[in-house]
């Protein structure tokens, strides 16, 4: 039983980033993109707020740290590169109407390279033996969790024993599903991802929403890089260690069917099967069988697009301009 | 009461590059009345009202509203002026229902509330007399639900000036029926409807007056009651123009492809072929006339052997065995080989037959790569048969070297045609194969279709331009929505009995074979 109050616990605190990144992602395919740089946009994110958090813990010193500005001061810088990471996919794709596919694939090398560049160059600045950084303090402000968690036993550990970004990842998915389903805005969205043309002809000022949604998108989704290392990797960041969580991230937006609520259990469900090896051993199993474990996530992914493209429901499907720049004069 | 024009046009141009879209263009639509725009293809009906409502701006010239001059500059502020326009291609979002779409684009109108909007779009059906449900999605509507949802969408706008850009095209006779008692109640309620069309009954049925544009160019609005069909096909299509065209008579024609009862659907069910019937004769060149889209395409794609069939025959006369066989069991390289060669030129030109981003030589080795005995590609011969295309053809191309998209329109023709007739075809397709050409180089593929005909191939030409098909061909197949509505000779025929075939419907069609 207490073993899988703490699967659970492990896969939500898994499932996390990539809720950020597949909220982000969700929003910014409903504007008809197709960001395949959200991988190194969440590395920027988590970099540029590692940026924000050492330079605050170097220049107060540790003792000093005043707990809100910790968590603010790297939630505005990571915020702030994952912004401009956005906009330089948006300025590409929207404005300069490049191929989204490719454009998308050179961000994430960029975006992974710039995290390892900052990253190296932290390192040395804080002249540490080991390859890391290490930012024990401001991860602890963002560590604090409800107090009377643990009063309430194992639903307190199921709900409340989470630190605060992790509901703010589950707020942030269902508000956006609501503003999506519920609002005028999210009404002129996805007709803008559906098909842009109509949403022109309705007045709708198509770049615009595709660089607000895309920008948006970006900044959600950095926020989960920024919860990868200071909650789940306890403020230690060292290069290379977000893993390939982003690609995740982008699988999720498939299997959640382009809807930002139900990302939220598909998070959750990816992050146990992310790390469900650990919690199963067969007879005969050795560390090598770990990486078949590994692939379950894909895997389920590719059953749901299977069934979904069978079931040919026209709204389990992707917008219908996903990918496809959009040009007015173009007839 | 002195009456004041709800739209007045002065004087509009609109010119894309060099092709003059709208020439001076003037044009008056009256509160409480339907006004049609009649014209061909080309004539420019459709850039003219999208002018109006927005989408282009034009060059020169003015427009009125009620009397005050205005300027549209968007399709926002042609909402402000009560301007709605529905398209002939339905901008509709398919997984948005009828509300979700028709509110789309509104911003000023308090809460976001669907069920009120939906009553409000019941009321404005209640009131004309559509049949709408509101909840719908769009892909489960049919062509006529989609229009309604169009048309609801600028009544619930508040629109009062209507251009509906040929809204029966895609309709059944009853579908045609309905909307046409939808727009008398809304003429009653004092809206101006425009309608953009080349049916001749229709403009009669329900306009009150008719301008007429042709190639661009303003011939005159003339009152529905005063006037006729055949007045107005004449305005239409203009007086005859000599083309000097030599013409030969046909040597010893033989029935090389017999054509019987073709019927096709596209995917939407919608049928583009109705039983149509013709026969192809060696020697001669049959035209293909009809307004875009009247089945042109499928009908030559079907011969081709790319168009799957519903029912019907196509049995080709072989000349070299004197065998009959029937192209609809063949595949495209089976047809192909049997020497039916087909040169189609879309409206993307490049579209089908060549490919942009490959050289001359590469072009024609499309037609020739399964040929050679080696394992590698046998380049040489087709380089000789670009080279001599190039010349013989005059070809205006740096190299043969030369990607074939950065060719003129006129030299990507000559390119194709003269691919395709290097072959030795029993039957050469060509459609459109002038289309954007330079007189010089329409001439050159004319004297080529002419070149194949005196050999004694079966050409079948697809055109848009009547002066043409009557100066080139023998005999002109008309089709009119999928549906051979006559078989006429060329030399005996007027340009306005071709017009009125082309303008025929079905419902007062009754033979055309003379």
């Amino acid at each position: 039983m207490n073993m899988l109050i703490q699967f659970i616990q492990r896969a939500v605190i898994q499932g996390t980033p990539l809720l950020f990144g597949s909220t982000g992602e969700i929003l910014t395919e409903k504007s008809g993109h197709l960001n395949l740089g959200i991988p190194g946009i969440m590395y920027a994110g988590a970099i540029s707020g590692v940026i924000g958090a050492f330079f605050y813990e170097d220049k107060v010193g540790a003792a000093n740290i005043n707990p809100l500005l910790a968590i603010l001061i790297p939630l505005a810088t990571s915020m702030l590169g994952s912004l401009l990471m956005g906009l330089i996919y948006c300025f590409l794709t929207v404005t300069l109407r490049a191929n989204q596919n490719v454009t998308g694939l050179a961000l994430t090398t960029f975006g992974v390279g710039l995290g390892n560049f900052f990253g190296g160059s932290l390192i040395k600045i804080s002249g540490s033996d080991m390859p890391a950084i290490t930012l024990s303090t401001t991860s602890k402000c963002f560590k604090t969790t409800l107090p009377f968690a643990e009063s309430l036993g194992a639903f307190g550990k199921l709900f409340f024993s989470y630190s605060f970004l992790v509901y703010v990842a589950i707020i942030i998915a269902i508000v956006s599903s609501v503003i999506l389903n519920r609002t005028r805005i999210g009404l002129h969205l996805r007709a803008v991802g559906e098909n842009p043309a109509t949403a022109d002809a309705a007045g709708i000022n198509v770049n615009r929403y595709k660089y607000f949604t895309t920008c948006i998108g970006s900044m959600i989704a950095g926020l989960g890089g920024l919860y990868y290392v200071m909650d789940y990797a306890s403020g230690i960041w060292s290069n290379g260690g977000f893993g390939d969580r982003g690609w995740l991230a982008v699988a999720i937006v498939i299997f959640a069917i382009w809807r930002p609520n139900m990302a939220v259990p598909a998070s959750i469900l990816f992050g146990g099967l992310f790390i469900v090896y650990n919690y199963v051993s067969l007879p005969g199993m050795g560390i090598e069988a770990q990486e078949l474990f590994k692939m379950l996530p894909y895997l389920v992914t590719l059953v749901v697009l299977i069934i979904t493209s069978m079931r040919e429901k026209r709204e389990s499907q992707p917008p219908q301009s996903l990918g496809l720049s959009y040009f007015r004069e173009e007839r | 009461m002195a009456e004041v024009p709800a739209i007045e046009l002065k004087n509009i141009t609109k010119t894309f590059g060099p092709i003059v879209a709208n020439k001076d263009v003037c044009l008056v639509a009256n509160r409480g009345e339907v006004l049609s725009i009649l014209g061909e293809n080309g004539s420019g009906k459709t850039t003219l009202m999208n002018m109006i409502s927005g989408i282009y701006y034009p060059d020169h010239g003015q427009i009125f509203i009620d009397g005050k001059e205005v300027e549209i500059k968007s399709p926002k502020d042609a909402f402000n002026y009560k301007i709605g326009m529905i398209h002939q291609h339905f901008k509709l979002v398919d997984v948005f229902t009828a509300t979700e779409n028709i509110v789309l684009g509104l911003k000023d109108e308090g809460r976001y509330n669907l069920k009120k909007s939906a009553a409000k779009i019941k009321a404005i059906a209640d009131l004309y007399g559509f049949v709408l449900d509101p909840n719908k999605k769009i892909y489960d509507m049919s062509v006529s639900e989609k229009q309604t949802v169009e048309i609801i969408k600028v009544l619930y706008r508040g629109a009062d000036i209507l251009i509906l850009d040929e809204p029966t095209a895609v309709l059944t006779p009853q579908e045609t029926r309905r909307l046409f008692s939808v727009l008398t109640r809304m003429k009653a309620d004092g809206k101006t409807i425009i309608i953009i069309t080349h049916k001749l009954n229709e403009v009669m049925e329900i306009s009150d007056r008719v301008s007429v544009l042709r190639k661009g160019e303003y011939i005159g609005t003339v009152l529905t009651k005063e006037t006729s069909e055949s007045a107005l096909t004449e305005m239409m299509v203009g007086k005859k123009v000599e083309l000097n065209i030599d013409r030969s008579e046909p040597q010893n024609p033989e029935d090389r492809l017999i054509v019987a009862g073709l019927n096709c659907e596209n995917r939407e069910g919608v049928k583009v072929l109705d039983n149509v019937s013709f026969t192809a004769k060696s020697g001669e060149i049959l035209g293909v006339a009809g307004i875009a889209g009247s089945g042109q395409r499928e009908l030559l794609e079907a011969i081709a052997g790319l168009q799957r069939l519903e029912s019907g025959s196509i049995i080709y006369n072989n000349p070299k065995t004197k065998e009959q066989e029937n192209l609809r069991n063949k595949t495209p390289i089976q047809i192909r080989e049997l020497g039916v060669r087909l040169s189609f030129v879309p409206e993307d030109r490049l579209g089908m037959g060549l490919v942009g981003n490959m050289d001359l030589t590469d072009n024609m080795m499309l037609r020739s790569y399964k040929k050679g005995h080696t394992a590698f590609l046998e380049r040489s011969k087709p380089k000789e048969l670009a080279e001599q295309i190039v010349e013989e053809l005059e070809v205006a191309t740096p190299s043969i070297s030369t990607p074939v998209r950065r060719l003129s329109g006129g030299n990507v023709q000559k390119v194709l045609v003269g691919r395709e007739i290097a072959a030795a075809p029993t039957v050469f397709m060509a459609a459109y194969p002038v289309r954007g050409l330079d007189i010089n180089s329409s001439y050159l593929i004319y004297n080529l279709l002419n070149q194949q005909k005196e050999k004694g191939v079966s050409v079948i030409f697809v055109g848009e331009d009547l002066d043409v098909l009557i100066a080139l061909c023998d005999r002109i197949v008309v089709l009119s929505s999928g549906k051979v509505t006559g078989i006429v000779d060329a030399r005996k025929t007027t340009k306005e009995e071709v017009g009125l075939l082309m303008t025929k419907t079905f419902g007062d069609a009754e033979g055309g074979e003379k």
